[in-house]
């Protein structure tokens, strides 16, 4: 079965990473620019990282057959120095005439402290002046609850952002219910340990009725797993569910929501 | 806001059914868990505040609804509502640490 992912960090993986996803069914890889789990010193060190983003990873993909798309910012995680945050953010501009760039993300908090709340407030004007999609990183444990309802009114605030062009990544059981009811897309990420398993993500898909969900691995550097999402359409199977459901949900959404960007093909045109 | 559920259209389970799919599963994570408390029992040094969050979600586990998940992960949320000025980690702990 086909699935695309949404949220991948490929630049942490291997390329016997991306080879196992093509066999599994993805149909395309998109990849938030994140935390490389040291802070960077410099605008510099980012501008290489825009264009490992935009230029080297395609050519990764593309040896898989894959179809490889980014988005762009600075996480939250370095966020608090704010002259480097701006340097970044200077250079975004630059870097979205790419034409596999999607949008903005994954901005968001980390531990919902006044200067990450001012640098997504700038992400987010980036985002409308630019008619960008954006994608948000809600914070970890303890700290997602609070953060999402920050990030949510951070949104609502900047008054021209339509919801419907922006997805809240990583919700759980007692988030994902104000994100939808608000009008915003929803992520559930799956992890081994931390945010959802594939067994606890479908219970909510079950629960929730909506459109707006996309699941995605999240794969990154630390403990993660690049093949959580057709785990996650084995488990709908075992329950039961039909192919043409699990396929509107893990292929349909995603394509719906990021066909929103110019820029992105839904992968089955373009065979 | 409601949307239809692409998952609707599947006949609701029986708990037997549910049993078959899940029940193992369920068996060695709660049997994981009571040998983490053993072996918190066995060693020395004040309560951590995680493991205190932990305990204090036990009682949800037996209560009836369908939302023990949701239940156990407010409990362990921050409860402020405002930004905090600066952090002094990055990380979270997955237990706000002010639970009593």
């Amino acid at each position: 079965m086909r699935y695309i992912e949404p949220h991948g960090h490929m630049v942490s993986r291997t390329t016997d990473d991306y080879q196992a996803m093509a066999l599994a069914g993805c149909a395309a890889i998109c990849e938030p620019a994140f935390w490389a789990g040291f802070d960077r010193k410099t605008a510099d060190g980012f501008y290489d990282y825009f264009c490992q983003l935009t230029q080297h990873e395609p050519k990764r993909a593309a040896k898989y057959g894959l179809p490889h798309y980014c988005w762009l910012c600075i996480n939250p995680k370095e966020s608090e120095d704010m002259k480097l945050a701006d340097d970044v953010l200077a250079l975004i501009p630059e870097f979205m005439k790419a034409k596999t760039v999607l949008g903005i993300g994954e901005i968001g908090l980390n531990k919902n402290t006044r200067n990450e709340m001012l640098i997504l407030e700038k992400h987010v004007e980036l985002a409308v002046k630019y008619d960008q999609l954006i994608l948000v990183h809600t914070p970890h444990l303890e700290d997602k609850r609070k953060g999402t309802r920050l990030i949510m009114d951070v949104l609502k605030a900047a008054g021209k952002v339509k919801p419907e062009r922006v997805i809240i990544d990583h919700v759980e059981e007692h988030t994902i219910g104000e994100v939808l009811d608000q009008g915003f897309w929803a992520g559930i990420t799956l992890y081994p340990e931390s945010k959802a398993t594939p067994v606890r993500a479908v219970d909510m898909l079950e629960n929730f009725a909506s459109q707006r969900v996309w699941l995605n691995s999240a794969c990154d550097w630390g403990h993660s797993d690049p093949l959580a999402v057709p785990k996650a359409m084995q488990e709908m199977r075992r329950r039961g569910h039909s192919a043409a459901a699990i396929d509107s949900l893990v292929y349909g959404n995603p394509v719906r929501f990021l066909s929103q960007s110019p820029n992105f093909q839904d992968p089955q045109a373009l065979r | 806001m409601s949307d239809p559920n692409p998952l609707a259209g599947t006949p609701r389970r029986t708990r037997d059914q549910v049993a078959d799919l899940h029940f193992m599963d369920a068996r060695y994570k709660l049997l994981d868990l009571a040998a983490f408390l053993d072996r918190l029992e066995k060693a020395s040094g004040p309560e951590d505040h995680r493991v205190r969050g932990l305990r204090a979600a036990l009682p949800l586990l037996l209560q009836s609804g369908d939302d023990r998940v949701a239940q156990i992960l407010h409990l362990w949320s921050d409860p402020s509502v405002t930004p905090i000025e600066k952090a002094d980690t990055k990380a979270a702990s997955g237990v706000w640490p002010g639970l009593k």
